[in-house]
């Protein structure tokens, strides 16, 4: 094999690579429209969605999803309340204000939150979180949206965090040279000179934070209390999509109505997180800072 | 909590043995009903020290994910807490399966309330009222004045299937019940939550909480035993075709006096005493 070859065969190699997640991501995407849309042919889309009723195993069976896509947003929503203001003001004191040391331990710190398994947070929810809520607030469940939202909200600050971070990170020097030279205090030049710079990059940070909220299954299956029924208050139960398939797809028969209703939860859960995505990509062109700020 | 704790431990160990050992000669695997888990472990460590050359893995899930797994032949034995249905025989005679049922203990399903509950008995149509949705209130029945927290297992639970078999008789059970994914979760849900009823099978009853009496019944193996308790249930074991080799034999170990002096430990009514009172009647 001579140079030329070499280089040739070793290209279309890494070609090969860089194919096969998209390759595999297609034939999932593939593989969940083909078994979740055939029950559309015995469903109407709008029964679905808007559907108030989730009972797949009685008969005849009712599969309105409605509660579920309420239990899912409401939760996202939450937690995004949450984890934002201590994601991006966590990344602002790492990035801007903490001393080398402290900022060393931090980063390391919720590095680590990162890597705590959905499983054990959602072990914490359940016999700790859940006798506190109730406890104190004398409620009749502490397995709730605002369980399931506190625990989702710590799960998403690692990413909001180091992703926001990265960006206040690529704020180049001149910017806050340029803001103290004209006599801005520290606050002023946080405030109106580097968040504003890395305004595309702290909204990305956010997007996929709630995409991560959004999809996340293990913590809502144990903390949100599983009811599948429209909640009249924050401290009701709820069934989120994720952990209505993970509870379900174990009894269901193959290929029966409630298998591919499934399905379709899972159809539009993944419409929901590759709606996050390109908003986030979306947000990342629109506030892209041009010249020596561009990320 | 540690049964629930031992569950998540051992489909791990499964998921780990799975992979090398279903399909070697003395390999057991077992998966289904997390109410039959506590039998199945407790006989399968006892068989397994007798009988050091089998390799056993055992795995919960529920008794649909356990029959769906005898069906795909990902596993030898399916546990269930029902008795198979006719739409899953159909598929598996699809997939050429025949499924050969065991019986290898009987439950009884108990409804549990917190300990501090002044409720002690309720009727069949009670429960069924409050799993509807119609009782929301536990003055209704008897109690103090707070809300009633409707806990139910998911639906891929044998215990729920039981429940809507013995109580519910196909009504629905209300959209704000919790729905929760197993007998340790309701466990720790119940002990931690004065507002609150659900069910478990016999062999999950504990200390931390509070069993009723049903129909002013108060459920016992005994009362199981002679069918006067009105929810008592077989527990199933099944197989494709008539075991063979060491899934015979250990399925012969679980149906032995040794095998069953286990299901009583485990807090299930063991078969040879329901043949005594079978024989006594």
């Amino acid at each position: 094999m001579n140079r030329k070859t070499k280089e040739i065969f070793i290209k279309y190699l890494f070609l090969l690579f860089a194919l096969v997640s998209i390759i595999v991501l297609g034939l999932i995407v593939f593989s969940l429209f083909r078994e979740g849309l055939p029950l559309f042919s015995t469903v109407a889309v709008h029964d679905f969605l808007f559907g108030l009723e989730w009972y797949p195993t009685y008969d005849p069976p009712s599969f309105g999803i409605f509660p579920l896509i309420v239990g899912s947003l409401i939760v996202t929503a939450i937690a995004t309340l949450i984890s934002v203001p201590l994601g991006v003001l966590a990344a602002v004191y790492i990035s801007e204000i903490a001393p080398q040391r402290v900022k060393e331990i931090l980063k390391s710190a919720i590095e680590l939150l990162a890597g705590l398994p959905s499983v054990v947070l959602g072990f914490f929810g359940m016999v700790i979180i859940a006798p506190w809520l109730q406890e104190t607030f004398d409620l009749p469940t502490g397995l709730n949206i605002i369980n399931a939202s506190i625990i989702l909200a710590v799960m998403a600050i690692p990413t909001i965090s180091s992703i926001s971070e990265d960006a206040l990170y690529a704020v180049p020097r001149e910017f806050k040279e340029a803001s103290y030279a004209l006599g801005a205090t520290k606050f002023e030049t946080i405030a109106k000179v580097i968040v504003p710079a890395a305004l595309s990059g702290i909204s990305t940070a956010i997007m996929l934070g709630m995409a991560r909220a959004i999809g996340e299954t293990m913590v809502v299956l144990m903390v949100a209390g599983g009811a599948a029924a429209i909640p009249e208050s924050l401290f009701d139960s709820v069934r989120p999509m994720p952990a209505s398939i993970a509870a379900e797809m174990g009894e269901t028969p193959f290929r029966s109505a409630h298998y591919q209703a499934l399905f379709a939860t899972g159809i539009v859960l993944f419409l929901l997180t590759l709606a996050f995505n390109l908003i986030a990509d979306y947000v990342s062109h629109r506030f892209r800072q041009t010249g020596s700020a561009t990320l | 909590m540690i049964n629930y704790l031992k569950s998540g431990l051992l489909s791990l160990a499964a998921a780990a043995l799975l992979s090398g050992a279903v399909w070697a000669a003395d390999a057991i695997v077992i998966k289904g009903s997390t109410t039959v888990l506590p039998v199945a472990q407790g006989t399968l460590e006892a068989f397994m020290k007798a009988n050091p050359g089998v390799q056993m893995s055992l795995s919960g899930g529920g008794s649909g994910e356990g029959i769906k797994a005898l069906i795909d032949k990902t596993t030898n034995i399916a546990t269930s807490s029902r008795a198979i249905k006719d739409k899953e025989v159909e598929l598996a005679r699809a997939k050429g399966v025949k499924p050969v049922a065991h019986v290898v203990a009987f439950d009884a399903i108990i409804p549990v309330v917190h300990p501090k509950n002044k409720v002690n008995n309720l009727t069949v149509d009670q429960l069924s009222q409050i799993y509807q949705g119609n009782i929301t209130n536990w003055k209704e029945v008897g109690g103090a004045d707070l809300k009633i927290v409707v806990i139910s297992r998911d639906s891929s639970s044998g215990t729920f299937e039981s429940w809507d078999h013995f109580v519910m008789r196909k009504a629905k059970v209300t959209p704000r019940a919790q729905m929760l994914a197993s007998n340790g979760a309701l466990v720790t849900a119940i002990s931690k939550n004065r507002y609150a009823i659900a069910y478990l099978g016999i062999g999950y009853v504990n200390k931390t909480v509070k069993a009723l009496q049903v129909n002013g019944i108060t459920a016992s193996i005994q009362a199981a035993m002679s069918k006067e308790y009105p929810f008592s249930r077989e527990l199933y074991m099944y197989t494709d075709g008539e075991p063979q080799g060491a899934t015979a034999k250990y399925l012969a170990f679980v149906k032995s006096a040794e095998g069953q002096k286990i299901v009583a430990r485990e807090g299930f009514v063991p078969l040879a005493e329901v043949k005594k009172t079978v024989k006594k009647k």
